[in-house]
Order: structure tokens, then C-alpha cells, then sequence
């Protein structure tokens, strides 16, 4: 099962930065699937989901920028009323601490997950197991 | 081993006589050459006759960087000029520069202390050395450059920049040692990393000399860790031939200052008072071998102090520690003296922080401090960066006692210099 990839940059809060960072995947051929951004004050990290996740993190390093590859969970949310609800509700019954969280659409279109941030992705699946969600699996 | 065993030896009770000897031989050229220096002494009320032991360098007047200035360019000149064979300029940073004459005589002599300083630390006639220092009016390149010729190194004159070109050349002569200052080795270190090249394998380094700037026991352990070599602390300044006035033997616990060329008094700043050994203040020597210009008791505004006690590699010239700040880049933020050196030594301590940074002083209460993160230690994650950025906030509120604004930047973001280093930005005006 392979685990969903995610692409953080560090980035210091000025202007043109995302755009430089952008411009870098556009160059080297990386479709953007999602992007967040985790702001504190001055700098921030910016974080994408994207199709090809080992070259893009050569590619940023390359070009000098400061980034990582990280695990992340992807929950699969139901296109209805209350689908993000459900998903959320099971978290907080697991006492599950979210460092961070965004939606991202599959590239198929068809499928929305919530990318979450956590300490520990297996003992998270665990915990949840039960909780009839569906993990992204690509 | 030793380059001059007999005067590295010397006993102290023959050293203060020769030194004595060479202190009343300077003053006595200066009375009768330099008119400057002879209405100084007279309005401090001494005559050469006065002279008696070293101990009576206190009824000299002190000499300043502005008396320096003032003299610019021949007023200190104590020979015809037909005996002056090399001119070097001090970089001055602000107005004119200060200008160093040598005879031949002074030339040899210089070269003379830098063979004392590499043999000490093991350098052999086999040996390579690449001198990354600029060639020209700044001492540090030309003097060492003749010492190292003296002892038979082969001298790869490489100067500093083109970093390219300096590691084929390191790789293409076997480079063996390297004299350099510490900002230019650590941002060697980065070109390394992104190169991809691992000296303590893909090189021959064994040794580094660092010098012309200031800094800390843990850039020091770095630097030794990275290249995988033994690094030489090493002091001079230009107004005392440049490179070798105080070296580092294989001992690495400071520096031997060549006592029968310099002596040496370390001042409390702020009064003129010598302070006794192990105490720290403002270190003021005078040449005693100069004769193209001799200078004595100068106010080199670098602050260290004399280690008591004997080295065990058998000199017996006081070692001096590593300078701990100049009296002239001690910055006030909230009425407290701050070194650049104290926040350098809290951020090399603190793991995630790369080597650059800079101080950067906003208002008489407010300075901020940038740094440049680790970029192996980034891992996307934004509530270890802040944790990170507390953490040296409040390491360095513990040594400087004011808090400071940290600000994290991108690895190779902040200015790095191929030179000397800038490392406070004073945007105050006051």
C-alpha cells in the first residue's frame, strides 16, 4: 500500500515566493494536485500534493530551495452533506491530534480526501479502522 | 618540533632582557626619526633614557588607529625612504586607510614568525599550502605567503573567491593546508554539500589556518568536523606585519604570541590600566623588531586575554585566547554591551541552525537576529520551526539578557561573503 506523498517548502513571508516555487514545478513538468499553506508570522511552509513527488523534491532542492517529502493520511470524503462532518466527528471520538489538514481531489476527479498531518500515520490508520472510512491508496 | 628552537624556548628571565633591549632600540629610532612620536613622548614626560626595563612601557604614550590616520601616509616612517621596500594598506573601512611600511629587514622578520607558526603546527617542506586570502594591499595573503616559502612549502596562491577553481586546485596539487578565513570556509563547506564532494575522502587536507576574523570554538569544531583536519586559530593585524603575531600550536589551546618581536599589555579599555594575566581587556602591543615604522603601545581594540600558566609543547612566549570581540564592534541594545561573538557561540550550539547570520540592530530596545535554517533538518513541519525559533529566542535572551527578534530564513538566504564577514546591520540613527 503505498502511502500519500506530500511536498513541503519552506518560504519566508515575501512577496513572489510562491511564485517562484511554482514556477520551479511548472519548469520541470509537475502537476499540481493541492496546495496549503501553514503560515507563522514570518515564514511559513507550503505544502503540495503533486503528481510526481520524487522528482519535484529533486527539482526544489535543485533549485535551491529548502523542502521535504512527508507522509501524510488521506481520508476519502463523501460528496454529500456532512461528508467532511463524519470524517472530522471520527477523529475527534479518537482523540486524533491534527497538525494539519486540507482537501485535496483525486486526479481522477471523482474523489475528495482530507490530507492530515499526524505524529504517527500507522497507529492513526488503527485507531481508525473501525470507523468505516476509506484511506487514499495510490 | 621547532622552526627556531633557542627563541621559542627562551627563558623568561632572558626574554624580558632582550626584550628590554629591543624597547629602548625602538624608542630611541623613534625619538630621533619620527617628530611625531618624539613630541608624544615628550609631552608624556619621558625621554629613551627612561626606558629602563619593560615594565617602564608605561610611561609611553599609547598609539590609536586615528594617530594612524593622521599619519597617513609617510608620518611614521623612522628609515630613508630608500630603505622602505613594500607599502600595505589596512582596509579602512571609513575615510583614508592606514598605511604599514617594511624594510626587507621587516619583510624577513615576518616571514621569519610565520615558519615559527607553521612548523609548530606541523607543517613540513612537503607539505601544500593553498592561501585563500586576498593578494595585495591586505597583509594577510603576502606575509604568509613568504613564510610558508621560508620553510619550503610549495604555495598554491590561489587568493580568496572562485570557488570553483579553488577545489580543482585543491584536488589537482593535493592541497594539504589552507589559510582562510573562517566565513569563506564555511561557505566552502556549503559548496561542498551541493557538490557533492566529501573532503575528508575526496581531499587531502590535513590542516586549516583561519584567521582576519573573529570566531567561536564551536565554528572552529565545525570547520574540523566537515574537512575532517586540525583548524589553527591565528592572529596579526596589518599595523604588526599582518598574519603571525600569535599562533596556535598543535596544542590548540591559544595562541603564542611572539613575545620577542611583540610585547604585549592587555588594558582595561576604559581606563589605560594594565590588567593581570587571565583577566580580559584590550590587547596593546608595541613592535620591537620594526624598522621601517615602528609602532609602540598600539590600541588594537581586539579584547582577549593572557593564559596563565606554562604550555606543554615547551614555548615559553604567553599564549593570548582566542579575541573575544573588538572594543569597537560591542553594540548597546537596552543599555547592555552585546559581542556579536556571544550570539554566534549560542546559535552554533543550537542544532537546525545553519552558519550564516545576521544582527540586525532597529532601535536603541529593538535588534533582531536572523538565521538561516538547516536544510537537512526541514521536515515540513511549521510547529518545529517555531519550537526552533523559541528556543533561540530564548537561549539568547539567557546570555545577552535583552530579547531578541529571531527570524528564520532560508539556508543560503542571508548575505554569505567570500571576505570578511558583515555581521551586524545598524539601521539605527541616532
Amino acid at each position: 500500500m503505498g502511502e500519500l506523498k506530500q511536498l513541503s517548502v519552506f518560504a519566508e513571508n515575501k512577496p513572489g515566493k510562491i511564485e517562484k516555487i511554482t514556477k520551479a514545478l511548472a519548469d520541470a513538468g509537475i502537476n499540481i494536485l493541492a496546495i496549503s499553506i501553514s503560515s507563522s508570522g514570518d515564514f511559513g511552509v507550503i505544502k503540495f500534493i503533486v503528481d510526481k513527488c520524487d522528482d519535484a523534491l529533486k527539482k526544489l532542492k535543485e533549485a535551491g530551495f529548502t523542502a521535504s517529502l512527508n507522509d501524510v493520511l488521506g481520508i476519502e470524503l463523501q460528496d454529500r452533506p456532512g461528508g467532511l462532518h463524519s470524517v472530522v466527528q471520527a477523529l475527534g471520538n479518537r482523540s486524533i491530534n491534527v497538525e494539519n489538514a486540507h482537501v485535496f481531489v483525486a486526479g481522477s476527479r471523482d474523489r475528495a480526501y482530507l490530507i492530515i498531518e499526524v505524529d504517527d500515520i500507522n497507529h492513526t490508520r488503527e485507531l481508525l479502522k473501525n470507523d468505516g472510512l476509506t484511506f487514499y491508496n495510490s | 618540533m621547532f622552526w627556531q628552537q633557542d627563541l621559542e624556548t627562551i627563558d623568561r628571565k632572558r626574554l624580558e632582557e632582550v626584550q628590554t633591549g629591543r624597547l629602548q632600540d625602538t624608542v630611541q629610532r623613534i625619538w630621533d626619526n619620527v617628530p611625531f612620536y618624539r613630541d608624544r613622548i615628550n609631552s608624556a614626560g619621558t625621554k629613551p633614557e627612561d626606558i629602563k626595563s619593560v615594565s617602564d612601557i608605561k610611561k609611553l604614550p599609547f598609539t590609536s588607529r586615528e594617530d594612524l590616520l593622521k599619519n597617513y601616509p609617510f608620518g611614521l616612517v623612522a628609515v630613508p625612504r630608500e630603505s622602505i621596500v613594500r607599502v600595505h594598506t589596512s582596509s579602512g573601512t571609513t575615510g583614508k586607510p592606514k598605511a604599514i611600511f617594511f624594510t626587507k629587514n621587516d619583510i624577513d622578520r615576518g616571514a621569519e614568525l610565520i615558519s615559527r607558526c607553521l612548523v609548530m603546527t606541523g607543517m613540513r617542506k612537503n607539505d601544500v599550502l593553498q592561501n585563500m586570502m586576498t593578494y595585495g594591499l591586505f597583509t594577510g595573503a603576502l606575509v604568509m605567503h613568504y613564510g610558508a616559502e621560508k620553510v619550503g612549502v610549495l604555495v598554491v596562491p590561489s587568493g580568496p573567491g572562485n570557488t570553483d577553481r579553488q577545489i580543482a586546485l585543491m584536488q589537482d596539487f593535493k592541497t594539504t593546508a589552507i589559510h582562510i578565513t573562517p566565513s569563506y570556509a564555511l561557505y566552502l563547506s556549503n559548496v561542498f554539500i551541493r557538490k557533492g564532494i566529501d573532503p575528508r575522502k575526496d581531499l587531502n587536507l590535513k590542516r586549516a589556518y583561519l584567521g582576519a576574523e573573529p570566531y567561536s570554538e564551536e565554528t572552529r569544531k565545525k570547520i574540523e568536523e566537515f574537512f575532517g583536519i586540525d583548524v589553527f586559530n591565528s592572529y596579526g593585524l596589518s599595523e604588526m606585519n599582518g598574519p603571525g603575531v600569535a599562533f596556535e600550536c598543535q596544542e590548540k589551546n591559544g595562541m603564542h604570541l611572539w613575545e620577542d618581536n611583540f610585547l604585549l599589555e592587555i588594558i582595561d579599555p576604559a581606563t589605560g590600566e594594565q590588567v593581570s594575566d587571565g583577566e580580559r581587556g584590550e590587547m596593546v602591543l608595541t613592535s620591537l623588531c620594526r624598522e621601517g615604522m615602528p609602532i609602540i603601545r598600539y590600541r588594537t581594540r581586539d579584547l582577549a586575554s593572557v593564559m596563565p600558566g606554562k604550555c606543554p609543547c615547551g614555548r615559553t612566549h604567553r599564549r593570548i585566547t582566542r579575541i573575544t570581540g573588538r572594543t569597537d564592534d560591542m553594540f548597546i541594545v537596552k543599555g547592555v554591551n552585546i559581542f556579536p561573538q556571544q550570539i554566534e557561540n549560542v546559535l552554533m550550539g543550537i542544532k537546525g541552525v545553519a552558519q550564516n547570520y545576521l544582527i540586525v540592530l532597529e532601535s536603541l530596545d529593538h535588534m533582531t537576529v536572523q538565521v538561516e535554517i538547516e536544510k537537512e533538518l526541514f521536515d515540513g513541519n511549521v510547529t518545529h520551526l517555531v519550537n526552533l525559533q523559541n528556543a533561540i529566542t530564548e537561549k539568547l535572551k539567557n546570555e545577552i539578557l535583552v530579547k531578541p527578534k529571531v527570524e528564520l530564513h532560508e539556508p543560503g538566504s542571508l548575505p554569505a561573503s567570500e571576505g570578511k564577514a558583515q555581521r551586524v546591520i545598524d539601521n539605527r540613527t541616532l
